[in-house]
């Protein structure tokens, strides 16, 4: 199937034909081990057919074979930029399975490691994006020195950089250490600085614009029946957010705003990323205010060995909405595990958005979605 | 200015462009300004501060990798923030992420495009052996069955830092090779033979060039067969 406005050019003595080109999957701009097979006429994109699997790593089986506290730092590697936020979604499906409370500080701990993973990864996808467009280098670097400064917080709070592991079933692993809340609001307090200056680099360049704007557009429509979630879906003129719709945690007690866009195209979803930003410090200016003193774990089984039961446990990641689900057949290893991986739902329009571009298009829409391989092959 | 001392001042002078320096002795002509040495030495010094890294992101370590570029740990410091797109053009492959069945053969393509001297990290538990993801029906087992890998960089994923140190540990391999020994002078661009994905498994299951299966795989103690008394 071809686009529909799409006509080869037939002229006697000349023979035209469509080139075929296969991007991927080692290719510098595909996020990862992914493939594109691309037609083209001349520059303008004709067909396009994602090939993945290329990251397969039997995420779901190995988590069927595997207790279900084991599994949480296989749960770090499908989003690898994200691990906090993978951590609560599993999380609070098996804290749906054994009905456990969590405590207060941990709640607004949670929401502190949300936020801040929400920064890195816009951060650094906002730096990839514009390095897909050319500007090589520049802003990543400035992303990258940012995302320092937040993983230096993960670090002393769990160990880690990248991989947190951070999460239990019923509140987290262990408390931060003395004198990390202040370093965090000194994050916090100095990020707008960072993101006044970002934001005079890139959202009024020129090149961005012309670039991005009425690139790759999707519509309102075809987002809401693809089941399009996240900042995706939000640039195409549908604020919902799994923040206010599920208020999953305490995120009710927080005032923030949800940005969205009109036209659906590249520039918004871009700056739709820029403005949740300024939202996420909102929230984490008013968690770090809040957070009381207390206990960080609550009253979970020594052993976990739910009875049978179906769970789905569902968060707004960075990404859009990264959900869980569990069959419990009472014994200590999940019957069946599940993910519902945003980045590879965001995936399935790429065709639709890329048809009737140029090809170096396609580069920036492909940077727009804001894919992670490691989830979207699993 | 600094001043010259007497003897170097002499030694200097005496080195006219007519004269033979066959007559010095090497530490006479350093001071002299005249570095004597062999060609291997400024070849691997040449060679090992400025290896070109290929951009070749598999999983989550290459996050790290690029992190090791980027301005905190800058990798440019030890000459390869080059990273080249292309593996005309690179000398170093860091296998950063877990390699799956159906990537394999595109890696070991990818290897065997890179001109000679070529070096490869592998970077991260899943290169070196399959890491976490060992169990799975679809994950390569270390990519060193296929490819020879020079430096072995574990971690889940590595530290910016373990990167810099592998770094290291290859700049120091390079300037111990001998240019006239190694393979990577002698006997043209090394080809592996690209291993087929047929559905189940990948054929041939290993390249017997780079590995063999361990003889004794499940570590037990190997008992001396026992002699009988005649």
């Amino acid at each position: 199937m071809v686009a529909p406005n799409y006509e080869l050019i037939e002229q006697e003595g000349l023979e035209t034909s469509l080139l075929e080109v296969s991007m991927g999957p080692h290719h510098p701009s595909t996020h990862g081990v992914f493939r594109m097979d691309v037609k083209l006429d001349g520059e303008n994109v004709v067909d396009l057919k994602p090939v993945f699997g290329y990251l397969h790593r039997n995420h779901e089986k190995l988590a069927e074979n595997m207790s279900y506290l084991a599994n949480m730092p296989f749960t770090d590697r499908l989003d690898y930029f994200n691990s906090m936020t993978n951590n609560w979604a599993y999380a609070l499906a098996a804290e749906q399975l054994v009905e456990i409370e969590v405590p207060e500080r941990a709640e607004y701990l949670r929401v502190i490691m949300a936020e801040l993973t929400r920064l890195v990864n816009h951060v650094s996808l906002v730096g990839f994006f514009v390095n897909d467009l050319g500007a090589l280098g520049t802003p990543l670097l400035y992303a990258f020195r940012e995302r320092e400064k937040i993983l230096d917080l993960f670090e002393q709070a769990s160990g880690a950089r990248m991989m947190c592991n951070y999460f239990r079933f019923g509140g987290l692993r262990c408390d931060v250490p003395e004198g990390w809340l202040a370093q965090a609001r000194e994050v916090v307090d100095q990020f707008p600085r960072f993101l006044d200056e970002y934001e005079k680099l890139l959202c009024e360049n020129e090149i961005i614009l012309s670039r991005t704007q009425g690139i790759g557009k999707l519509s309102r429509e075809l987002a809401v029946s693809a089941g399009i979630t996240g900042p995706m879906l939000r640039a195409s003129g549908v604020a919902y957010d799994l923040r206010k719709v599920d208020a999953y945690g305490i995120y009710d007690r927080f005032k923030f705003r949800v940005p969205y866009g009109e036209e659906g195209d590249c520039y918004d979803r871009f700056m739709v990323r820029m403005l949740e930003m300024r939202e996420s410090l909102q929230i984490l200016k008013q968690a770090l205010d809040n957070i009381p003193e207390g206990e960080i774990m609550g009253k979970a089984p020594r052993v976990f060995k739910p009875k049978p039961a179906e769970v789905y446990g569902r968060i707004e990641g960075p990404k859009g909405e990264l959900g869980f689900y569990l069959i419990a057949d009472g014994t200590p290893k999940p019957y069946r595990y599940r993910v519902r991986p945003p980045s590879f739902i965001n995936l399935t329009v790429l065709r639709d958005m890329c048809l009737g571009q140029k090809i170096a298009d396609a580069v920036v829409i492909l940077g727009s979605i804001d894919i992670v391989l490691g989830e979207v092959d699993r | 200015m600094v001043e010259r001392s007497a003897e170097l001042e002499m030694t200097v002078q005496n080195t006219s462009p007519g004269m033979d320096l066959n007559d010095l002795s090497s530490a006479e002509l350093e001071r002299a300004g005249v570095i004597v040495t062999r060609a291997d030495f400024l070849y691997n010094w040449a060679r090992g501060n400025s290896v070109w890294p290929l951009t070749f992101g598999l999983a989550c370590c290459a996050i790290e990798m690029i992190a090791a570029a980027t301005s905190r740990f800058d990798m440019s410091r030890f000459g390869s923030e080059v990273f080249r797109p292309t593996p005309r053009q690179a000398d170093l492959m860091i296998v950063s992420g877990t390699v799956t069945k159906k990537m394999a053969p595109q890696v070991v393509r990818i290897y065997n495009q890179m001109p000679e001297p070529k070096w490869i990290i592998a970077m991260g538990a899943c290169a070196i052996s399959g890491g976490p993801f060992k169990h799975g029906y679809n994950v390569l087992k270390g990519i060193d069955r296929y490819l020879p890998v020079d430096v072995y960089l574990p971690g889940c994923p590595p530290r910016p830092e373990a990167v810099l140190q592998s770094l290291n540990y290859l700049q120091e391999k390079i300037k111990k090779q001998d240019i006239k020994a190694d393979p990577a002078f002698t006997k043209g661009r090394r080809q592996y033979p690209v291993p087929e994905f047929t559905g189940k498994d990948l054929e041939p299951p290993y390249n017997p060039e780079v590995w063999s299966p361990p003889e004794n795989p499940n570590g037990e103690p190997v008992v001396p067969p026992k002699t009988t008394a005649a």
